[in-house]
């Protein structure tokens, strides 16, 4: 995910630049609030427990490995704002220190990496507690599951900055397709894993775990237990059901490799690339197969997205309200 | 340092102080001593206002340990924590002790000198542009002595500072802290490292003070030991150790 | 998705371009990839007197042809991506080899390979050059917020502690015999997650009462500003100037 420079037009590196650098203000300063002077130690600690998780390869199937991205996962141990903060800070000195991501791309892998998967993580979580019983089996369930739809609506947010600032002519949908296949597969693991690390939480320090605060221990302890075998099908099952949704909308148009050329020449649409400009305007030039189609799998997924996000923004900043001190520290300063 | 009756418990109800009375006088070097809960850290903790008492007061010297007084408190009390990890959380070792007297607001010259100097009272000089992940055990003893000492406290508060230390580590420690003419509240679990620093010991247990006085005598007690979980390292004697080791700095 | 990047890239080196203040190679490097990413994909000429200035500034870094090449490697699974642009890509198709493929698609790319490539060299001259805790400072200097910084400073401080949490509970998972092969063997890796979650929290509850104790109040307090000098800038500003002059050239050639 950590996408190099040159993946996506200047125009739109800057835009998501600046989406992203709005978003990380506005989280500064709501964990400035939440965590006040313990904000620096705190996330930044934070900050290198997602790093290092990231590192965690969990197998996936007969050897091959995968590893967590950690946005959601974030976002419900420490809160949506904590959570788009801390692995912003992760992604950015990956970029500058690690050589790790473009330094141009750094908006966008800020946004499909941190912003969407924290805040649009975080929304579904809380969708989900509402729908699922109050306990821990509930509170794990709609872990896994936000996560796991946290990666997806992060790939959907790449495949829509595609449509905006694609730098070749590959159709919108054969990207949405590609990418969304490929991250319900990822997500599948980054959901098992979210939900059973904050399970383990859980089990251990369940007022460590923000996204629970409004349940006291007695009420979390009410615990069915739940068999790993039964989480995997569960899970495995949901992302089936989506994949059939989503294919409905993006299965990739058959005879997109025999596309007849357009009647555009490549230098007319390769430079209207170079300057950046009009981008919107042009992409249709550049091949779409089916224009409507397109367009209504880019709206409805950036209409999920902003919805997502738009509403895990507005939790976290709610909460500002709604939550005088959150003070896990036994100290009284 | 004056604690009076404090009593504090955790918010999960777990009481860990129980009614500690603990006096030290300027200038001392008090070992405390007891078992693993017993409540020493907490009492550390409460020296400098990090944990509010539940009852009780704490008075360094004439100042009351309250919200208000907080500023001064930190700055007069330093506390060196268990885990070099935790103490040295800046990139560098110059910074780190540049942490607190940057905090009680020097600047520029004036801030440089005091890092030199704590880095030099505790040998560490050479490694102040080290990042302090990258020090040996010993060295980050050290230095954490020194981000302390930078702010030059009038008691000092040590949690455990020779656990984890090499033989020679724990040598060096003893001779910085001996050379030290400060005041000293010692937790530690290493016996032997008690009597060669401290003439005083208190033994806490259970959330109380249950022993008070001269190290050498509380050593050789047998029963008082074992009743606190205490023990001897085998072999050691603590009446030929005091015959036969270097005699303790006069106080 | 490449992961396990635990060490640093910097190059232990007494090179000019170590010696820059950190502030000033950040605003080089941002302004040498913002060069390169607007420059039009079709003058190839342009992107090889980027990549002929770049080759340059390696070597007086004196960082060594081969690190870079391998650090180059992060970007494989784009590049792979790149390669498939064109038999994927619409417009106008061409035979390559007997294939057919997008002409569009070929520039494409072309250009996703060009830039990232340069990009990337960028990013590990920066890294390679600059230590850590300078580059923090140098986004201090520029303006990022001093808090973002100050969380940036203590992951950095931390992850070596943390990964090595990690690196034990996995040694002790594998002399127990755990050797997972399938997504449903994750459960113990999970767990340690967990584990780790609340360990690294707790410790930063501890180093927030060492830094109470040394009279923080909730703001760090400002060390060591390096104030960068006019002829530093300038020395900078090469690389990134000659990337622009290129790309303007480049622009007014096509017009």
């Amino acid at each position: 995910m950590h996408a190099p420079d040159g993946f996506l037009n200047a125009g739109t590196a800057v835009a998501t630049g600046a989406v992203s650098a709005g978003t990380i203000a506005v989280a500064l300063r709501r964990t400035r609030e939440q965590l006040r002077d313990k904000q620096v130690p705190l996330a930044g600690i934070s900050a290198a427990f997602i790093f290092a998780a990231q590192m965690f390869n969990f197998p996936v199937a007969a050897g091959t490995t995968g590893h967590l991205l950690g946005g959601a996962l974030a976002a419900i141990l420490l809160g949506p704002a904590t959570g788009a903060l801390v692995v912003t800070v992760v992604v950015v000195v990956q970029a500058l220190a690690f050589a790790d991501g473009g330094l141009t791309a750094l908006g966008y892998n800020v946004l499909n990496m941190a912003v969407i998967t924290s805040f649009g993580g975080y929304a579904i979580f809380l969708l989900l507690r509402r729908l699922l019983p109050s306990n821990a089996t509930g509170v794990i369930l709609a872990t896994g599951v936000a996560a796991g739809l946290s990666v997806v609506l992060s790939s959907m947010a790449f495949s829509i900055e595609w449509l905006f600032g694609a730098t070749a002519p590959v159709p919108f949908d054969t990207v949405f397709g590609a990418m969304v296949g490929v991250h319900l597969l990822i997500g599948i693991g980054e959901a098992i894993i979210s939900a059973l690390a904050v399970g383990a939480v859980l089990v251990a320090r369940p007022d460590l775990v923000y996204g629970v605060k409004d349940l006291d221990r007695a009420t979390l302890a009410e615990r069915p237990a739940m068999g790993m075998r039964g989480f995997l099908i569960g899970g495995v099952l949901v992302a089936l059901l989506f994949a059939v949704v989503v294919s409905q909308f993006a299965a990739p148009d058959p005879d997109g490799l025999e596309r007849v050329a357009t009647d555009t020449g490549f230098i007319d649409s390769a430079q209207d690339h170079a300057f950046g400009s009009s981008v919107f305007a042009d992409y249709a030039t550049t091949g779409v197969a089916n224009e409507t189609l397109s367009l209504a799998i880019a709206g409805t997924a950036g209409v999920v997205i902003t919805l997502a996000v738009g509403s895990g923004l507005f939790f976290a900043l709610r909460d500002r309200r709604r939550e005088p001190d959150r003070d896990h520290h036994h100290a009284a300063v | 340092m004056d604690i009076r009756d404090v009593h504090f418990a955790y918010p999960d109800g777990r009481k860990a102080l129980r009614g500690v009375d603990l006096r030290i006088e300027h200038g001392q070097r008090v070992a405390l001593l007891g078992p693993n809960g017993a409540g020493k850290t907490t009492l550390a903790l409460h020296c400098n206002g990090i944990y509010e008492a539940d009852a009780g007061s704490i008075h360094i010297g004439a100042l009351p340990v309250t919200d208000a007084n907080l500023p001064e408190i930190r700055r007069c009390v330093g506390l060196v924590f268990q885990d070099p990890d935790d103490q040295l959380f800046m990139p560098t070792v110059r910074d780190d002790v540049a942490f607190g007297p940057a905090n009680l607001g020097l600047r520029g010259e004036e801030l440089d000198v005091r890092v030199a100097e704590a880095l030099d009272a505790v040998g560490a000089a050479d490694v102040a542009g080290r990042a302090p992940h990258h020090l040996s055990g010993g060295e980050q003893r050290r230095v954490a002595l020194a981000t302390v000492q930078a702010m030059r406290p009038d008691l000092l508060v040590l949690d455990e500072p020779t656990s984890g230390l090499d033989p020679a580590g724990r040598r060096e420690l003893v001779d910085v802290l001996r050379g030290l003419s400060i005041t000293q509240l010692v937790i530690t679990h290493d016996l032997p490292f008690a009597l060669e620093l401290c003439e005083r010991a208190v033994i806490m247990n259970d959330g109380r003070a249950t022993a008070d006085g001269a190290t050498a005598d509380l050593l050789v007690d047998q029963g008082l030991l074992h009743a606190n979980r205490l023990e001897l390292p085998f072999g050691f004697d603590p009446a030929v150790a005091r015959r036969d080791n270097r005699p303790t700095s006069p106080r | 998705m490449g992961a396990g990047h635990a060490h640093a890239l910097y190059v232990h080196e007494h090179s000019p371009v170590h010696r820059l203040a950190p502030q000033v190679k950040l605003a080089a490097a941002f302004g040498f990839v913002l060069a390169v990413a607007v420059t039009p994909r079709e003058a190839m000429w342009a992107f090889a007197i980027d990549a002929a200035a770049l080759a340059v500034v390696v070597r007086l870094a004196r960082l060594p042809v081969a690190f870079v090449l391998a650090r180059l490697a992060v970007i494989l699974p784009f590049i792979t991506f790149a390669f498939l642009i064109p038999f994927v890509g619409s417009g106008e198709r061409v035979d390559v080899l007997g294939v057919s493929v997008s002409q569009a698609g070929l520039w494409g790319a072309w250009n996703v390979l060009a830039k990232a490539t340069l990009g990337a060299t960028v990013s590990i001259l920066l890294a390679g050059t600059t230590e850590i805790p300078s580059i923090l400072r140098g986004m201090a200097q520029l303006r990022v917020p001093e808090t973002f910084t100050a969380i940036a400073a203590f992951m950095i401080r931390y992850l070596e502690l943390i990964a090595g949490d990690l690196r034990r509970m996995r040694t002790a998972m594998t002399a127990r015999g755990y050797d997972p092969r399938w997504l449903w063997q994750a459960r113990p890796i999970a767990t340690s997650a967990g584990a780790l979650f609340i360990r690294s929290y707790e410790r930063g509850e501890r180093v927030h009462a060492a830094m109470l104790s040394r009279g923080y109040t909730g703001t760090m307090p400002a060390l060591d500003r390096r104030v960068a000098t006019k002829r530093e800038w300038l020395i900078a500003a090469i690389a990134p100037g000659v990337a622009t002059g290129t790309a303007i050239t480049a622009f007014l050639a096509l017009m």
